[in-house]
């Protein structure tokens, strides 16, 4: 209804204070006059008058505000327009380019999920008044900037759904990987983000609408395993697979295959083919790692990346012994860019370890150690010191 | 709605483009009627930055900010929204070396004569 609301009213707050009225009337109407055959209707078109009347009131202090007023009258509200199309606008309205990624995650979650500004400025560990007024000044840029509330066509629907997917999955790992702060898992985030990867799928038939939501599936069957009851870290290769949601699995496996089965798919997609493998392995060792291997070949050609690329070399040590997989590691150190990223050096200490070289071990954890924010992770890497210490 | 689309780059690579391809632009989107004015400007040594300060003009040489990409054209746009704006900046040549800022314009001359039409019907009363 809110979604309505925005579009026949083409201004968020305008939306949000008719949408309130609208609520108010209906306590006021339905138990008298019983409650209409089609209540959203009833809400949505009771709604829209009472922002015409409000904007009428104030255009006698604002003449400008006259002829809006009249424009929004005159428009007679097309009838029965799908709603599900409204709410894919919003999406596609909050997620728009040209507003500041930090805005796009926090309106989408105002305006799409429903969330307060408080609950949004808690999640993100921003102080309440920061968001609100990100929020104030996203909102301003989309009426005096004139951002449409539209599904983009054409060849710009692809750029676009990019934005909104990238919105969708930072959501997402914001709820599971909390970036900083002392908890590794942001429940409610993540349940956010799979709530509107799913609506994407059902209104918006795009293989990576699919593969998305698939990737956010799979890592969540993960969740109950992925931490200790203590809180620290557990290692893909030493969680308890038996605390895997299969339900989960099996719903992602099931996207993913219809994704690839597209041929339009993108580094979504194979991001949650990688990990539909996982979710099949019995065990680390029984993982099918010259599969996983071949996908990171096929997402760094499509999206390169150096994360990718260390990922990548992980897989290879896994197939090819730690001694292969630490010399590609090195190599991608040596270039530079992920010098100061903690799990890059997390991830040569591990396979120097393996390799016996715990000096090399001991020193790689040290920088990672340096460079780590997440309390949980730390944790893991202290433990790691502590038994090469020993 | 108009939108102003400011064009930046740094000159030498502005420079380099073949002027050609700018007015063949030009020339297509005045015909669409989606242009209302453009022009390229001078380089921007020939900048002069006008003051006034406590009733004193001053003039400076050089442009409002040094930095490396310069303004150095500017096309007046007629856009239904932002989206079509965009991609009506995307397709002016110089958007591949340097940088399109787009703004959308604010109605200032309207606003004021609703001022005035507003004080002036007060009066009467």
């Amino acid at each position: 209804m809110f979604a309505t609301l925005v579009r026949l009213l083409g201004d968020f707050d305008l939306a949000e204070e008719a949408l309130h009225e609208a609520f108010r009337a209906a306590l006021e109407q339905w138990p008298s006059e019983g409650v209409p055959a089609n209540p959203r209707a009833w809400l949505v078109s009771t709604g829209r008058f009472k922002a015409i009347d409000a904007i009428r009131r104030r255009a006698r202090f604002d003449p400008l505000e006259e002829e809006h007023a009249e424009s929004l009258a005159a428009e007679a509200p097309a009838e029965r327009e799908p709603i599900d199309d409204d709410c894919l606008r919003l999406i596609f309205t909050c997620c728009h380019p040209a507003l500041a990624q930090d805005a796009q995650v926090a309106l989408t979650l105002r305006e799409v999920c429903g969330l307060t500004t408080e609950e949004i400025a808690r999640a993100f560990l921003t102080p309440p008044p920061t968001l609100a007024q990100r929020i104030v000044r996203a909102k301003n840029k989309i009426r005096d900037a004139r951002i449409p509330y539209e599904v983009p066509a054409g060849p710009q629907l692809a750029e676009r759904l990019d934005a909104v997917l990238r919105v969708v999955y930072l959501v997402f790992n914001e709820g599971y990987s909390a970036s900083t702060g002392n908890s590794v898992t942001r429940a409610d985030l993540s349940a956010e983000a799979i709530r509107v990867g799913r609506l994407l799928v059902d209104l918006l038939p795009e293989p990576e609408a699919s593969g998305l939501l698939a990737l956010m599936l799979l890592q969540e069957s993960r969740r109950a395993s992925r931490a200790s009851a203590s809180g620290d870290l557990i290692r893909l290769e030493d969680q308890d697979r038996s605390r895997w949601n299969r339900e989960l699995i099996a719903e992602g496996v099931a996207l993913v295959e219809r994704a690839l089965g597209s041929r339009r798919f993108g580094p979504y997609t194979l991001q949650a083919a990688i990990a539909a493998v996982h979710a099949e392995a019995p065990s680390a060792r029984d993982t099918d790692w010259q599969q996983i291997v071949a996908l990171y070949d096929v997402l760094a050609r499509l999206d390169p990346s150096p994360v990718i690329d260390l990922n990548r070399a992980v897989a290879l040590a896994m197939r090819d012994g730690p001694a292969a997989g630490l010399a590609v590691v090195d190599a991608i150190l040596a270039r530079g860019e992920l010098k100061d990223y903690h799990l890059a050096h997390a991830a040569r200490a591990d396979l120097c370890r393996r390799l016996g070289r715990r000096a090399d071990a001991r020193a790689s954890y040290e920088r990672a150690l340096a460079l780590v924010r997440q309390e949980p992770e730390r944790r893991f890497i202290q433990q790691r010191l502590a038994e090469l210490r020993s | 709605m108009k939108y102003l689309c400011l064009v930046y780059g740094e000159e030498q690579a502005l420079q380099a483009m073949d002027d050609r391809h700018c007015v063949a632009y030009d020339e297509e989107i005045r015909g669409s009627g989606q242009c209302i004015a453009s022009e390229a400007l001078q380089p921007v040594s020939t900048a002069t930055t006008v003051r006034v300060r406590n009733g004193k003009v001053s003039v400076i040489d050089g442009p409002f900010a040094e930095t490396k990409e310069c303004l150095a054209g500017f096309y007046m746009i007629e856009a239904r929204d932002l989206n079509e704006a965009i991609q009506i900046a995307a397709r002016i040549p110089p958007a591949q070396v340097g940088s399109v800022e787009v703004r959308p314009i604010r109605p200032i001359r309207e606003t004021v004569r609703a001022m005035q039409k507003e004080e002036a019907s007060h009066g009467v009363r």
